[in-house]
């Protein structure tokens, strides 16, 4: 009804129609040219490198392409190298297993800060997300004094409790050891935050319900709290296996892909090529790798938002 | 009398109930204050340990002494550290770039979010959706083609962009202005409608509109951007690491590790205490501010 009104009054008008139709038109020119800014950034410093490296990775070391036709390229170089399949072997093992620390860490410990009684939790939120706000070089480099070789104050403890010394950083294992427990002493805060902030959303009545059904504590973690935070322990580790997999500054402080390149990662192998080795080519088709976890992981989180988008 | 008895009874057993609940809550309680203890005790004791040996001289470090105890404190390493002009060099460069990193991509994203989040343009729901999916992208992906494209730009215009501090305040925008744009959406979308038509009525223009409603009811949310942005810019390693290589155009995280770390010598007392002075900006600010970080640090997941 109303609408046949407007329309009715709008008709004759014609003057006034045209000025809403600039003005429409003009609305949508200034929102544009707000977005203008950040349409430049992302397409020049995001969007183009992405797919330049692509570019890069099918040129050899003096910047021309490869013939396409010989089996002469950057990626048969790499599948035929072993310290290639040894990069994504520890690359896939370092993501995994810290993400799966991380998740279970924060898990775990945002249940504990949820239980304290409320006044306190600040508190102990406050001390538990250090980690995550000193810059993750300069922690690591702290994490490497206490691996040192001679001096670790790890091994100091050991001596005294009669524990045999290790070697940390110089040991193949525990150097993979080493970079995964860095990572998930980093990152574990964020999981905790994102999962206490969840575990605040679970209403108290379905634990209550739960208590009268006789659940004990495991169940209710269990049935209650789980299936509750299920959206954001996916979009979270997700998100941290993104940045676990692409990770760059503790890997190159702690070990610089030491010992023999047993701890490299994509990110820190195609530094090493790109810009020491000056294979800026080579390092370009290497860290195309991290491409497609990203890829799964941009597929999911997209599924996931526009589905959340739905039930909204 | 009767039913007093029954109320008795029933006040009693209830009593005991909750008084079993209680124990069992106090219990829990107690479990939770032990193992947040041990979790402490793991999340702090680097930073702890960074702290004690930066009040150590080189002798006592090299000392086969207790590692966990400082016992002749001395303040020698923040005195050498903040007298040397290098260091101060390194901090002035990380301050200007972190500064400008946040103004530039504040200005960016508070106006293109306002743009995608409010006046719709052919597009700009795509835009939306494109603008998050460039935050998956990390910098360990981009560095190589912009390092290659920037020694491009050099041998055709003659302009030097390797090795000036400055180049990283065109570079660290690629981390921030996605994240910043993806927060400021979600906290521009969730105004009410109501708002600005209030503020049409009213006469106001869409300039208006930002500046007078649309930043003064999201400071929250700004806020918590321009904390998360800040962070992001001081903490950066790989770009500095890539693209300065003298020492007076290192920022603070690349100036430690490569200035301090000379072959096999590391000054460990420096290098701890210099550590610490830089992580003490982040630290200072999430000390004040803690409640805008972790609402920073959400909101990213959450608003999406």
């Amino acid at each position: 009804m109303a609408d046949i009104v407007a329309r009715d009054l709008s008709v004759p008008v014609a003057g006034r129609q045209l000025t809403l139709h600039k003005f429409a038109r003009r609305k949508s020119t200034i929102a544009f040219v707000m977005a203008l800014p950040l349409i430049l950034v992302v397409a020049c410093l995001v969007i183009y490198p992405a797919f330049y490296s692509i570019s890069l990775a099918m040129m050899n070391k003096s910047m021309q392409y490869f013939n396409i036709f010989t089996s002469k390229n950057n990626f048969t170089f790499l599948f035929g190298r072993p310290t290639f399949w040894m990069v994504v072997e520890q690359t896939v093992l370092f993501a995994v297993t810290a993400v799966i620390f991380k998740a279970l860490i924060g898990f775990i410990a945002a249940h504990f800060v949820h239980n304290l009684p409320a006044q306190g939790q600040r508190k102990w939120r406050g001390m538990l997300l250090i980690p995550w706000v000193i810059p993750p070089a300069m922690s690591t480099l702290a994490w490497l004094w206490l691996f040192d070789p001679s001096y670790s104050a790890f091994n100091w403890v050991f001596a005294h409790l009669g524990i045999p010394q290790v070697a940390w950083l110089g040991n193949p294992y525990w150097a993979r050891f080493c970079v995964i427990l860095v990572n998930v002493w980093v990152g574990s805060p964020f999981f905790l935050i994102m999962y206490l902030a969840a575990l605040k959303s679970v209403p108290e009545q379905l634990h209550e319900a739960a208590a009268i059904d006789g659940a004990n504590w495991l169940q209710k973690i269990w049935y209650v709290n789980l299936p509750m935070m299920r959206n954001i322990i996916q979009i979270t580790a997700l998100f941290s296996l993104i940045v676990t997999f692409s990770n760059f500054d503790i890997v190159k402080i702690l070990t610089n892909g030491g010992p023999v390149d047993q701890t490299h990662v994509f990110a820190t192998w195609a530094f090493q090529w790109a810009i020491w080795g000056n294979d800026i080519p080579l390092g370009a088709s290497i860290s195309l790798f991290m491409a497609p976890i990203l890829a799964i992981a941009a597929f999911l989180i997209l599924r996931n938002v526009s589905r959340r988008g739905n039930e909204a | 009398m009767t039913t007093a008895t029954a109320e008795a009874a029933a006040g009693h057993g209830h009593r005991v109930r909750s008084g079993s609940i209680s124990r069992g809550r106090r219990r829990t309680l107690y479990w939770s204050y032990f193992f947040l203890i041990i979790f402490v005790i793991f999340f702090l004791t680097p930073p702890l340990y960074m702290f004690i040996t930066s009040l150590k001289s080189s002798a006592e470090i090299s000392a086969a002494t207790n590692p966990w105890w400082v016992y002749h404190p001395t303040l020698s390493n923040y005195i050498d550290l903040l007298t040397q002009n290098q260091y101060l060099v390194f901090f002035r460069n990380s301050a200007i770039v972190s500064v400008c990193v946040v103004s530039l991509t504040m200005l960016i994203s508070v106006l293109a979010a306002f743009s995608l989040a409010r006046m719709k343009f052919w597009g700009s729901a795509t835009l939306a959706t494109g603008v998050f999916l460039t935050y998956l992208i990390p910098d360990t992906l981009l560095f190589i083609p912009l390092f290659k494209t920037f020694a491009f730009i050099h041998d055709k215009t003659g302009i030097e962009l390797i090795n000036h501090w400055w180049v990283l305040i065109i570079l660290l925008p690629t981390l921030t202005v996605p994240f910043c744009t993806w927060i400021m959406i979600g906290y521009f979308a969730s105004i009410p409608k109501e708002l600005d038509e209030a503020a049409l009525i009213d006469g106001a223009g869409y300039i208006q509109m930002l500046t007078r409603i649309f930043i003064p009811v999201a400071l929250p949310g700004i806020i918590a951007a321009t904390i998360f942005c800040f962070t992001v810019s001081w903490a950066n390693f790989l770009y500095p690491l890539a693209f300065t290589t003298s020492a007076d155009q290192l920022t603070l995280p690349v100036g430690i590790v490569t200035t301090l770390i000379r072959g096999d010598v590391y000054a460990w007392g420096q290098i701890m205490t210099g550590a610490l002075l830089g992580a003490a900006p982040p630290l200072i600010i999430y000390a004040f501010l803690m409640d805008y970080y972790i609402a920073g640090l959400t909101a990213g997941a959450t608003k999406g």
